[in-house]
């Protein structure tokens, strides 16, 4: 084999490796899927099964939680009485799932004032801190927690500016200052369906959709009907 | 391909031969597929527009159908003419260098520009009727004549909602549209580029910040449409999509009421009704 043959050979072979490990380098990132977090089943009500989902949403998920972007905002789940920074969560169809969200998070405001009305729940309203509500201001929106497919559209509001003791990093505690929602829907048939955040909560981003508003783990995630 | 002697006999007139089939075969074929695939053709006959989507594909695939059989008829025609004699009698003969021809040449550029200028003034004579189903932008300059029903779609990342104006402003998250009445679209987005598509319905329109983009359809058929956002917008575009349906008026007039009393809490939070709307940056985060 001449020299050129063997050079060409050799850039050839080179190519086709960078090109399978960038491959598979790509590959990797783009079928990597947070952990499935299943929730929690409890007492029927009225002869329905019922699970519970404990949720907190926060300004910043941290360098425990996530190296490469610690002040991304993000969703978190508990697990066994840990928190989890996962957003697939596993319910069964056909059945009551209770949701409880730790709000950790300031306002950011809701791009469609729509959307601060409370859809989807077995009665219309949610209840913050203790109140019943059918609907927030949308001003006050920090986040929302919203599963288009299934009709389901829950505000939650932000802690207030001059609040004390506000959390820093993921994972926050009870003793930092928050809002506690909870609300409950009823699953349909198996499948996946997909939830995510509507309010442009993805700071320094462009129309504050970017980032962890468009990264799957943090702000969008699944729900994986069984 | 004129006719020449070879060995053994005279040539026959190929591109006579050529021509008398492809007629032949083209006034057999285009009518058939004309008269059985035109009415399977896509969109289907949801609406006056889809259904003109419909007869704009028949009228393709019936232009279509010839300039194919020309040439598979050629190819085909090719094949069995002039392939080299079994057992190898003979040398390959090579046919006569072509040079120009000038009628051939003149007769495919005329037949092809007449082609394509007639679908150009055909395009044009249904863009003309009422948008086929297109958006127009904020000035529709063709706009469906009569009565309309005009309804907002708002896309947003990554959901449609929709409002009627003329029933309070309320919003909803789904699309229910009354039959036989010609509904005028409003479509608009509240951040990046979208596009609202109903397929059954034959609308596709563009959906971006700060533009109202009017759109004419009449639903024809009482059905389930669906809607897809058909505008690469991130990480769920491919999750934006919804079912609306066409009722009966009475049947809207139901829902719409339903509607006005099912959204009454958000009533108060929803601005006044705009062609479209410029969220604030501070609801932009960061």
């Amino acid at each position: 084999m001449g020299v050129l043959a063997k050079k060409l050979l050799g850039i050839g072979v080179g190519v086709v490796v960078a090109g399978v490990l960038i491959g598979l380098y790509v590959a990797g990132w783009a079928t990597s899927f947070p952990k499935t977090v299943a929730a929690v089943s409890t007492r029927p009500v009225v002869g329905v099964s019922g699970t519970q989902l404990t949720l907190q949403t926060v300004a910043a998920i941290g360098p425990k939680y996530s190296p490469s972007n610690p002040d991304w905002v993000s969703y978190l789940v508990k697990e066994k009485g840990k928190w989890v920074h996962s957003t697939v969560f596993k319910v069964p169809a056909n059945s009551i799932v209770h949701v409880t969200v730790l709000q950790y998070d300031g306002d950011s405001g809701l791009r469609n004032p729509f959307l601060s009305q409370v859809q989807g729940t077995l009665n219309g309203r949610e209840t913050v801190d203790g109140k019943s509500i059918d609907a927030i201001d949308p001003e006050e929106a920090s986040h929302t927690f919203a599963v288009p497919q299934l009709g389901v559209f829950i505000p939650l509001p932000g802690v207030p500016e001059e609040a004390k003791n506000q959390c820093e990093f993921a994972p926050c505690t009870l003793a930092q200052a928050h809002r506690t929602i909870t609300f409950t829907f009823r699953t349909g048939k198996r499948g996946r369906y997909r939830w995510q955040c509507f309010v442009p909560c993805a700071a320094g981003w462009i129309d504050g959709n970017g980032g962890p508003m468009q990264t799957l783990g943090y702000m969008d995630g699944f729900l994986e009907v069984t | 391909m004129a006719a020449e002697a070879t060995h053994g006999g005279s040539e026959p007139n190929h591109a006579r031969r050529f021509a008398t089939i492809w007629i032949v075969v083209s006034l057999i074929a285009t009518p058939l597929v004309v008269l059985f695939v035109g009415p399977i053709m896509p969109p289907g006959n949801g609406s006056a527009q889809a259904s003109g989507h419909v007869t704009d594909n028949t009228v393709l695939i019936g232009m279509a159908t010839p300039v194919l059989l020309l040439v598979l008829v050629y190819l085909i025609y090719a094949i069995v003419h002039f392939r080299a004699p079994k057992g190898g009698a003979g040398a390959v003969l090579e046919g006569p260098a072509i040079s120009g021809d000038t009628r051939i040449q003149t007769t495919w550029i005329v037949v092809t520009s007449l082609l394509v200028l007639s679908l150009a003034v055909y395009g044009t004579v249904r863009l003309v009727e009422d948008g086929a189903g297109s958006g127009q932008g904020a000035s529709p300059a063709w706009p469906a004549s009569g009565k309309k029903l005009p309804v907002q779609v708002i896309a947003q990342e990554w959901a449609f909602t929709y409002r009627f104006p003329t029933y309070g402003g309320v919003e909803t998250t789904h699309l229910v549209l009354p039959v036989n009445q010609t509904i005028e679209l409003h479509v608009t987005s509240l951040d990046v580029i979208h596009s609202f598509w109903a397929y059954q319905l034959g609308v596709k329109a563009d959906a971006n910040p700060n533009v109202d983009n009017v759109v004419f359809v009449k639903p024809t058929k009482l059905q389930t449409f669906e809607v897809r956002c058909a505008e690469l917008c991130g990480i769920w575009h491919g999750y934006m999509f919804d079912h609306g349906r066409v009722v009966r008026p009475a049947v809207f007039q139901v829902w719409i009421a339903e509607q006005q009393k099912r959204f009454a809490a958000s009533k108060k939070y929803l601005p006044p009704y705009s062609t479209k709307y410029v969220p604030e940056p501070a609801r932009r985060g960061g």
